[in-house]
């Protein structure tokens, strides 16, 4: 399946790391926060890519600084052939017309002041030299194909529900026709009923448009519902990616197995029968991971060897690959 | 199992600057000691209001409990004078709310939070308190729980601050918990450690809880009964292999239509409900879940259904179809 689809985003070796500061009067660089430290993956063109972990898992971090909204701290993000990393400030916002992103709060990420169709409009200003017009009948078909009233152009965000403002940030994603929509928890602050419409509204603008999606979420269910293939994160650290059914069934790294066992089944009789890993304590502070295997310290399977080395990324299976001792074990 | 608690026709509503909202239109239903009930149902379907006038702490004016009874060890909770209803608040009765980061009070320890529920409601004096109050953090599962009594609410993470906000529900050994969407704010696998906490406490002390979600995976598991709620009606109650196998109202099979399966095949597309739950001010004549719904016909829109009992015991609907649905003549 890699082999029939070209790569469109290549991550390689991406760090960002957040500076803390100490004292008053000499303001000292003391140390860091490894919110990403060391990932590589692929984004194939037309693919929805899943990228899951619990907060604090530097999955937020990873999308933005894809885009480039932070500055990565060292590595290289290869979008299309270009090196993101290699470009003017004015170059990359050119680029950005070819990379968008939905936000995770549809409350915060729309201006209260703003009427929809100028929130909608905003990327053309920035983005095209379209005259008011060209942009007014853009905006009245955005919000068709999102599933709006295109009379609804005038009116502000507070007028809208979740879901329906949702749909607008889908809009103004797609206004400058994107290649890759990051989609940073998209569905987290919705309810279960609207988040199957977004969810669906998103697959189907998918095979319209042929957009390429990085879908990050910690809802491992519905990630497993729209993604190609999966990415776990944990600690700022890659621990698997394979593809989708493959890491559902087959996990090798004990944190997945641990994830995808935390999530509730819908159903009495399977529910009974399932056994749950339950994860003791929580995820370490990002400024002092532990050394060795990130994961060493909630690990059943740790042992002195993931206290002192970093377990090496590994293809396991073909396209599956975990970092992790004991993959083998599993 | 004996009785706990009895709710008759209960009814709540607010009156704002928009017009009257009808939160809660009429819930009835009794929990046994012990019991583990789901409240299941979207945002807006008066599934916290509801359990919140179980409490009295619905503010008045703008709410108004303006009908029903809650029968609670022989008496009627919506009686009480203010006075008595803060003995079983707390004693009797907790709650765990959803978000721990601002349910705590930022400015005292944990410590000293927990110690002024148990000196309120217990007669321990303060170095007894002070002592249970550790071993009720160990028994959520705080390590070195002596030492973090002195800490601040900032000090613990979102997953030990729902652990301490339990703990201090559990301090006088209520009859019953409530717990209002404790789990929402956290990630998959502190949720798994924090329902698992519950049960493996609801099994030791022999409380009943009251489990408050819009997720059904979580009740799925857990609840002996679920009740599922829409514009503040229950509109659907059962056991979870009624609710979850022998689904018979079209909203309740719409909620579970729109989560992912584990088994599906790729490619298949999520069932999801059209539209918007109803305004609550205006809220139609017929039945609520009418504008949404793909099996109305004319009487829906006309007439609001009552619930009646299915060929299952104990399990009842509010739907005029719902013989046809059972039969599998509509689809």
């Amino acid at each position: 399946m890699t082999s029939e689809k070209s790569v469109l985003v290549q991550v390689r070796n991406l760090k960002k790391y957040f500076p803390v500061y100490s004292g008053l009067l000499f303001r000292r660089h003391v140390k860091d926060v490894k919110a990403v430290d060391d990932i590589s993956f692929d984004i194939l063109k037309g693919e929805t890519l899943g990228l899951v972990g619990e907060s604090g898992c530097g999955k937020t971090t990873a999308g933005r600084t894809i885009l480039q909204l932070y500055k990565p701290t060292s590595g290289q993000i290869i979008f299309d052939g270009i090196d993101l990393s290699s470009l003017q400030e004015n170059e990359v916002r050119r680029m950005r017309q070819r990379m968008q992103m939905i936000f995770q709060d549809p409350y915060a990420s729309l201006n209260p002041r703003m009427t929809v169709g100028s929130i909608i409009s905003a990327p053309l200003d920035v983005h095209t030299s379209q005259n008011s017009k060209e942009k007014q009948d853009r905006v009245q078909d955005l919000l068709r194909i999102v599933g709006l009233n295109p009379d609804f152009v005038n009116r502000y965000p507070h007028e809208f529900s979740g879901g329906q403002r949702q749909r607008i940030g889908i809009a103004r994603a797609l206004a400058v026709s994107p290649d890759l929509v990051i989609c940073d928890e998209p569905i987290s602050s919705l309810d279960v009923s609207i988040q199957a419409q977004v969810v669906n509204l998103l697959e189907e603008l998918q095979e319209k448009l042929g957009l390429t999606y990085l879908f990050i979420a910690h809802d491992l269910s519905m990630v497993r519902h729209i993604s190609d293939r999966m990415v776990v994160m944990y600690l700022g650290k890659v621990m698997e990616i394979a593809d989708r059914n493959e890491i559902y069934l087959r996990p090798l790294h004990p944190y997945t197995k641990a994830l995808i066992s935390a999530v509730p089944i819908p159903d009495p009789e399977k529910a009974s029968q399932s056994n749950r890993i339950i994860l003791e304590g929580e995820i370490p502070s990002p400024i002092n991971p532990p050394k060795g295997c990130n994961f060493n310290t909630r690990c059943s399977l740790a042992t002195e060897e993931c206290f002192v080395v970093e377990p090496e990324y590994r293809e396991l299976q073909p396209n599956h690959f975990v970092a992790c001792h004991h993959a083998e074990l599993s | 199992m004996d009785g706990l608690i009895k709710i008759e026709n209960l009814r709540t509503r607010f009156h704002t600057e928009d017009g009257v909202v009808n939160a809660v239109n009429g819930v009835s239903y009794e929990m046994a000691q012990g019991e583990v009930l789901g409240v299941v149902g979207e945002s807006g379907c008066g599934k916290s209001v509801h359990a919140l006038s179980i409490m009295r702490l619905i503010q008045i004016p703008p709410g108004e409990i303006y009908d029903g009874k809650i029968w609670f060890d022989g008496r009627d909770l919506l009686t009480l004078d203010e006075k008595e209803i803060r003995q079983v608040r707390g004693r009797d009765i907790a709650m765990v709310f959803q978000d721990p980061m601002s349910s705590l009070n930022p400015v005292y320890t944990v410590g000293f939070q927990i110690v002024e529920a148990l000196m309120l409601h217990t007669d321990l004096n303060r170095k007894a308190a002070q002592e249970r109050a550790a071993d009720l953090l160990s028994l959520v599962g705080i390590p070195e729980a002596k030492k973090r009594l002195n800490n601040y609410p900032h000090q613990f993470s979102g997953g030990m601050r729902q652990r301490a906000m339990i703990a201090m529900a559990l301090s006088c050994e209520p009859k019953l918990l409530i717990a209002d969407e404790p789990t929402t704010a956290l990630d998959v696998t502190i949720q798994a450690q924090i329902v698992d906490l519950v049960i493996r406490l609801k099994e030791e002390l022999g409380m009943a809880v009251m489990w408050i979600t819009h997720d059904l995976g979580i009740v799925a598991e857990m609840a002996h009964k679920i009740n599922v709620m829409y514009a503040g009606y229950i509109i659907e109650r059962g056991s979870a292999r009624d609710i979850f196998n022998r689904t018979r109202h079209p909203y309740t099979m719409g909620l579970l239509g729109s989560l992912p399966k584990i088994d599906e095949a790729p490619g298949t597309k999520l069932f999801s409900i059209p539209g918007l739950p109803p305004d609550l001010v205006r809220l139609p004549k017929g039945c609520p879940f009418f504008a949404r719904c793909g099996y109305r016909k004319e009487q829906c829109k006309m007439e609001m259904p009552f619930l009646e009992e299915t060929e299952s015991e104990g399990h009842i609907v509010a739907c005029w179809r719902w013989r046809e649905i059972q039969a599998g003549e509509i689809q």
